[in-house]
This record gives structure tokens, C-alpha cells and sequence, in this order.
């Protein structure tokens, strides 16, 4: 009986964990819970989000993010210095061994440019992410209205973008 | 109250007496003085006149908006993180002052007018509170409604020959009678930001 009780319970995690956690994996590297905001209709842009993990001890690099929803997406980082809002694009991003890059609270986020169609709150597209090491992944960005997270801190220590 | 409670407050209000009399003090002693810095903005400059059109069509100029108090956000739609983010905040915190909203006038100024045509603002303002209203006027009159908030953009060319812009983030607030009356950052706490709003509409 006891048996048969652990081999439901962890049945239920596997069940339960990864499709809450909306959690991706490749190689090293741990890619946690991608989203998106909904964007207005016509917005030219649409911002995503995510927290990298590399879980190795080699560093790697996100080059490339692609998405069939976008002509094309590129990483940018905001910058607010003396009240004055500006963006620029990072050439790849820094994942090193043992770091994690949390896009909001690093203030880094996957810009696509001209998406094909409005971004509404509910819905998941695809994308995916090239590592220099680690490789191709294919994720899912989902779109939420508001980030399911208390408010970022800064985790500057943590910094792993070039 | 607590005799505990009432001693903390007599204990923090002798700290800060103390502290207030040491900065006072500052400058007599040689050698102590600070360094005074100039006031970063003279408040008094901002609002000055402007005229825009806003994405419903009509004009709006700052003797239309007199009477009641404003907010003004400059940002443009090719603009991914920032510029939603605070039109989706304030469109929630539109909700949250409830009736009090109705006396407050967000505006939406886009630094960008080459890109941002009033048709492409017509639509993107349909995501957000219909109270906030999203102006645009030539390159002379986007120029001029900047100076006129002390406020600040740049275009910025990017490697694909495309460009982005950078732009004053804060949220700037204005009162009734056309003075200035702070900045918003959406960073703060929420009830703060939200006491803000509601000392603004006079609720």
C-alpha cells in the first residue's frame, strides 16, 4: 500500500510539475517560464521575458532568438540613466556557469520586431533559442498581462550579459 | 498608543531634529561644507505652452488642459518594454482610483511622430484606458512640447539602419492651475504611486 501511495504521488508530480513550471531545458541551460506582455493592436514591437539558468560549468551564450510570429527578434537592454529611457541591442548574451540572467531584472528583453499578429493575454506562440554551446532549443513564449512575480529586484551580481 | 510606540516616535523625531540641525550646521564649519548642487530642474519652466493633436482628431493645447490636472508620458510605439508597460500601469491605475479618474487627463506623447502616424496611434490606444489620450504634432511641435516639460529625446540609430528612441521615462505630473506637481516612477511601491494620483485628483 505504501508503495502503490509514493508511485501516485510522484505520478502527480510529474503530472503537476512541468506544466505549471512551464520550464524548458538544453544541454546546461535551463530556460524558466518565457513570456510575453499583450501588445496593443498595430504595436511594430512586442517585449519577452525569461531567466536563464546554466547549470554546467562551461559558459555559453544565447546568439540568436527566432520566432515564425516576428519578421525578426533581436536581445536589447533599457537603460534609465538621469531619468532618460534608452534601448540597446546586446550582441549575445553571457550565460555563465552557475549564473542566472533574469531578463526583468536585468532589464534585458527579447525584442520582436514586426509581429504578424497582436499579442493577446492567454496565448502561447513559439520561438527558438540558439546557444553558442548548448545549441538549438524550441521554446514557448506564453502572454500574460502582468508578470507572475513580485516586483524585480536588481540582481546585478548576477550579471551575465556582455 | 503604546508608551513604547510614543517613545519611538519622540526618539525618531529627536534623530531627525539632530540630523537637521548637523545639515544646517554643515557649511559654517570649515572644512564641512558641502557642495551645494544646483536644483536639476526649475520647476517653474515646466508646462509651458504647447499643441498637439491627439489620436481622436481634436487639438489639445496646454490652455484646453487648464483646470484639471494632467500626466504626461513622452515614448513611441516602436518600443517594446518601457512605453507599454507604464500605458498598460496607468490604464490599471485608472481603474483602481475609480471615480477620482475621471478627473485626471493621462497623455501619451510620442517622440517619434515619422512612425507614429495618427493611424497607427489610433489603434494602439484602443489597448488602454480610453481616458488616455495620445498626442502628436509635427517635428517643430514635438521639439517644442519637450522643451516645454523640461523633458528630453534623442533619436538613436541602430545597426540596421533603423533607429530607436531615447526619451525622458518618468511620468510627469501637472496640476489644475498648470504647475508642476512631480514624476511618477512605476517602479515605486504601487499604494505609492497610486497616493500620488489620488493627492493629484484632489481625492
Amino acid at each position: 500500500m505504501p508503495i502503490r501511495l509514493a508511485a501516485a504521488f510522484s505520478a502527480f508530480i510529474l503530472l503537476v510539475g512541468p506544466a505549471s513550471a512551464h520550464d524548458f531545458k538544453i544541454g546546461q541551460i535551463e530556460i524558466k517560464h518565457p513570456w510575453s506582455r499583450p501588445t496593443p493592436p498595430s504595436a511594430p514591437v512586442a517585449g519577452g521575458y525569461m531567466k536563464l539558468t546554466n547549470t554546467g560549468i562551461e559558459a555559453d551564450r544565447l546568439v540568436e532568438v527566432v520566432s515564425p510570429i516576428a519578421e525578426r527578434a533581436e536581445i536589447h537592454r533599457s537603460v534609465v540613466e538621469n531619468g532618460i529611457a534608452s534601448m540597446r541591442p546586446t550582441e549575445g548574451l553571457a550565460v555563465d556557469p552557475g549564473a542566472t540572467v533574469d531578463f526583468e531584472a536585468e532589464k534585458l528583453h527579447v525584442m520582436f520586431i514586426k509581429p504578424k499578429s497582436q499579442l493577446k493575454d492567454g496565448e502561447k506562440f513559439p520561438a527558438t533559442l540558439v546557444f553558442e554551446k548548448a545549441g538549438r532549443v524550441e521554446i514557448e513564449f506564453m502572454v500574460q498581462a502582468r508578470a507572475a512575480k513580485p516586483a524585480a529586484k536588481d540582481h546585478s551580481s548576477h550579471s551575465g550579459s556582455k | 498608543m503604546s508608551g513604547l510606540k510614543i517613545f519611538r516616535i519622540v526618539t525618531w523625531v529627536a534623530i531627525a531634529a539632530a540630523a537637521g540641525i548637523w545639515i544646517g550646521f554643515g557649511g559654517i564649519f570649515p572644512g564641512t561644507a558641502r557642495v551645494q548642487k544646483p536644483v536639476a530642474i526649475d520647476t517653474a519652466a515646466i508646462g509651458g505652452p504647447f499643441e498637439l493633436t491627439s489620436h481622436k482628431g481634436e487639438t489639445v493645447d496646454n490652455a484646453r488642459l487648464a483646470g484639471k490636472p494632467y500626466l504626461v508620458f513622452f515614448g513611441f510605439t516602436h518600443c517594446p518594454d518601457i512605453c507599454p508597460t507604464t500605458l498598460f500601469e496607468l490604464t490599471d491605475l485608472m481603474a483602481k482610483l475609480g471615480p477620482a479618474a475621471d478627473r485626471l487627463t493621462p497623455l501619451f506623447i510620442t517622440v517619434d511622430p515619422e512612425r507614429d502616424t495618427p493611424e497607427v496611434l489610433a489603434e494602439y490606444m484602443t489597448a488602454f484606458d480610453e481616458r488616455i489620450l495620445a498626442l502628436r504634432g509635427s517635428l517643430a511641435e514635438t521639439d517644442a512640447t519637450v522643451k516645454a516639460f523640461a523633458a528630453y529625446y534623442r533619436k538613436a540609430p541602430t545597426d540596421g539602419g533603423g533607429y530607436t528612441m531615447d526619451h525622458t521615462a518618468g511620468v510627469i505630473l501637472m496640476e489644475a492651475e498648470g504647475r508642476f506637481a512631480g514624476t511618477l516612477d512605476m517602479h515605486e511601491p504601487r499604494e505609492a504611486v497610486l497616493a500620488k494620483l489620488k493627492r493629484l485628483a484632489g481625492a
